[in-house]
């Protein structure tokens, strides 16, 4: 197995003079999905942020390297750019600019960054369709803007459009189950399952083992006051659908 | 300095008030609205309306009426300020005066008007008579006062029952560049009649640096089951000053979609007045602010639900950079009666730097019991977890910002239904947000 394609080391970060994430250290290599598990408020979110460069976020401790560079030297736009995508657990509206619009310049911007030429409004809409046909979704919202007034449900299929359209490297999908109707779920881990491949890695994060019964993960991890606290195969995911978090706090762990 | 307008007022009759032909009417109503300036002057920051809107620059600079042979400007220099090219149906106005060579009424339904108001008040007094000064009142402050005293000239368009036209009719003002402080003060009427359909552009546009004074009225009245659009586009010289009072007057289940788009002018006032005098009304006010330097732009408006069963949405949103200033007071009246009132107002401003600033302030009256009514109000900067969600889709800082403030102005421009007014507004935005190439429209 070669150099992963993320390596995070004894990461630990702050919010507000607050420390969240405590030491996580995580490997995951190219043709991986990793699902992240934990309870609320254990740091799941504000991992995936720091991977994303949320500036509200201080990192304290620990590095992070993403394909052999330093990830936390990037900006958001270059994380981006070189293939790393978060899909939010709750996405921004963007007033005023449709989803087509949104989705173009976030394409042209990587591509003009990669020297490639730019795509028209036409071209553009042909890549869509191609697209949202793959996932077997219509076109109805991508002329509503960015998740103006979208339902939970609507917001967290956004993500995964874009996911589609943007064809990252490293995908991290935060609580992108939650909310969906079950249709939905089969339809998210469909377009996921599409996009793995030997040069990909997923991440991701969730409550429910259910999801992973369609994304099915070769790592789950239990993420708990900011740290990993227990790794293993998915197997792990049912173990703890049934017995809960509690026999794996660290101050259980200590007792 | 009121004394120089007065002045003004008086070389204005002595040289037979703008035209020969002007009917009996006109003399004694201008003479009421000479003396009510006199009386009132200009608007002090004193007075409630006018709080936030100094107009002193206005009153201490010597504006005056320009003589009517400064060259005309050719249909070329006018080709990038008109919607959908030179065979749109149009009424040109330079520096205030009505320019027949430059207009064009060409092929339009019998019975329709496109033109000067002057020459209509000559030709057919009564089509004009009927609507002329009914509905904005002359001594609203001491501008409309100003406005009615120096009353002349202005666009009339009238727009026979039942009669559709689809394509836009321009109403252009153009200043050139000319030197001092030239004034005008055009009067503008807009008549459509019983369930007629037209869709109207009024653009103020400056085509040099005069430091001119715009202070103009506009009266649009739809008739019963009439269907309006009417978009306003003031792109004025930063040298500029403009005064506009827009007065909208609604039939029984009418429709009225208006947009009020400002880019220009140092200093502007726009007070509109929107009445829904007719049951089943439908009114959408809409406006668009995008200002930088050192500009201010003031609006006053109120809807004034004077019936049951109508229906009002009312979206303004303000982009202000650098030192620019924004003023929003939106006055929702509800009459007594007006029962099943449905009215909605948002003010939105964008303050994209630290001496930007905005002040907005919703003012509902309401009389009536069940009705529903909502206002909301927001300043502040750019959404930083907006900015940082586009910049995790790969939008360089720059480009995200440039297009969560493009946003603000879509999200009214999306809502002008003539596509060609929508293109051109779309295309004055971004350039005054200097967007880059690769953020075209789709
Ligand atoms: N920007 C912030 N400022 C202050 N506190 C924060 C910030 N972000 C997160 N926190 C706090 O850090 C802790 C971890 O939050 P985080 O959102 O990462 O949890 P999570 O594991 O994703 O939870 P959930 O399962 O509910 O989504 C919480 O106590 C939260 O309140
Ligand atoms: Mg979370």
């Amino acid at each position: 197995m070669g150099s992963p394609l993320l390596e995070i080391t004894d990461l630990h970060a702050t919010a507000e003079g607050k420390e969240i994430l405590r030491g996580v250290t995580l490997r995951v290599h190219a043709g991986e999905v990793h699902a992240i598990m934990g309870p609320n408020g254990s740091g799941k979110s504000t991992l995936a942020q720091v991977l994303a460069g949320h500036p509200a976020y201080t990192v304290t401790q620990g590095t992070v390297r993403y394909d052999g560079n330093d990830l936390l030297a990037m900006k958001p736009e270059e994380r981006a750019r070189a293939g790393a995508f978060l899909a939010f657990q709750y996405p921004v509206a963007i007033r005023g600019i449709t989803n087509a619009y949104f989705l173009r310049s976030a394409v042209n911007a990587i591509r003009q960054h990669q020297g490639l030429e730019e795509l028209d409004p036409l071209d553009f809409a042909q890549i869509l369709e191609t697209k949202l046909k793959a996932i077997g979704w219509d076109d109805s919202y991508l002329s509503r803007p960015v998740n103006e007034g979208f339902s939970g449900g609507e917001k967290k299929r956004n993500e995964i459009l874009q996911l589609a359209v943007l064809e990252p490297r490293l995908a991290i999908l935060d609580e992108t189950d939650s909310g969906l109707d079950i249709d939905a779920l089969k339809t998210v881990a469909e377009a996921v399952n599409k996009l793995r491949a030997p040069d990909r890695a997923f991440v991701v994060v969730t409550h429910y083992q259910r999801l992973l019964n369609y994304i099915v993960p070769d790592f789950v991890h239990v993420l708990a006051d900011g740290r990993i606290v227990k790794s293993g195969g998915k197997a792990l995911a049912l173990e703890l659908e049934e017995k809960g978090y509690d026999w794996l706090r660290p101050e259980a762990a200590i007792a | 300095m009121k004394e120089h307008f007065l002045a003004e007022y008086r070389a204005f009759v002595g040289n037979g008030g703008g035209s020969a032909r002007a009917p009996a009417w006109l003399k004694p109503l201008r003479a009421r609205a000479i003396a009510r300036f006199a009386e009132v002057g200009f608007p002090t920051t004193h007075q409630e309306a006018w709080r936030f809107t100094s107009v002193q620059s206005i009153a201490e600079t010597p504006f005056s009426l320009i003589p009517p042979d400064t060259p005309l400007p050719t249909l070329d220099d006018l080709a990038p300020l008109l919607v959908g090219g030179r065979a749109t149906p149009r009424a040109v106005f330079v520096n205030g005066r009505f320019a027949p060579d430059l207009s064009s009424a060409q092929g339009l339904p019998d019975g329709v008007r496109l033109g000067g108001l002057a020459a209509a008040l000559a030709a057919e007094p009564a089509l004009v008579e009927a609507h002329l000064g009914k509905y904005a009142r002359f001594d609203a402050h001491g501008f409309t006062a100003l406005a009615t005293a120096f009353l002349a000239d202005g666009a009339f368009v009238s727009v026979p029952a039942k009669t559709i036209i689809e394509a836009p009719l321009q109403l252009l003002f153009v200043a050139t560049a000319v030197a001092g402080h030239p004034m005008w003060h055009p009067r503008n009427l807009i008549v459509l009649g019983r369930e007629a359909r037209a869709t109207v552009v009024e653009t103020y546009a400056g085509l040099g640096d005069a430091a001119s004074l715009t202070n103009t009225v506009t009266e649009l009245v739809l008739g019963d089951g009439a269907r309006g659009e009417h978009y306003r586009v003031q792109r004025e010289s930063p040298n500029a000053y403009h005064v506009a009072t827009t007065y909208s007057h609604q039939g029984r289940d009418s429709a009225l979609e208006s947009c009020a788009v400002v880019l220009g002018a140092g200093l502007s006032r726009h007070d509109l007045t929107a009445v829904l005098g007719g049951t089943g009304g439908y009114l959408i006010l809409n406006g668009l602010q995008v200002l930088g330097g050192r500009q201010h732009v003031d609006h006053h408006t109120c809807i004034d639900h004077a019936q049951p069963h109508c229906e009002s949405h009312e979206v303004f949103n303000g982009i202000f950079d650098a030192e620019a200033r924004g003023v929003f007071n939106g006055r929702i009246i509800v009459r007594p009666g007006a029962q099943r009132t449905d009215s909605k107002q948002t003010n939105n401003n964008l303050l994209l730097s630290r001496d930007a600033r905005a002040d907005s302030q919703p003012q509902l009256e309401i009389y009536a019991d069940d009705v529903k009514c909502t206002h909301g109000s927001t300043v502040g900067p750019l959404d930083p977890t907006a900015l940082y969600y586009l910049r995790s889709r790969g939008l360089g800082a720059e480009a995200a910002r440039a297009l969560l403030t493009y946003g603000f102005g879509t999200e009214i421009l999306a809502r002008v239904g003539v596509p060609d007014v929508r293109t051109q507004l779309d295309r004055i935005v971004r350039e005054r947000l200097h967007m880059d190439s690769w953020q075209q429209a789709t």
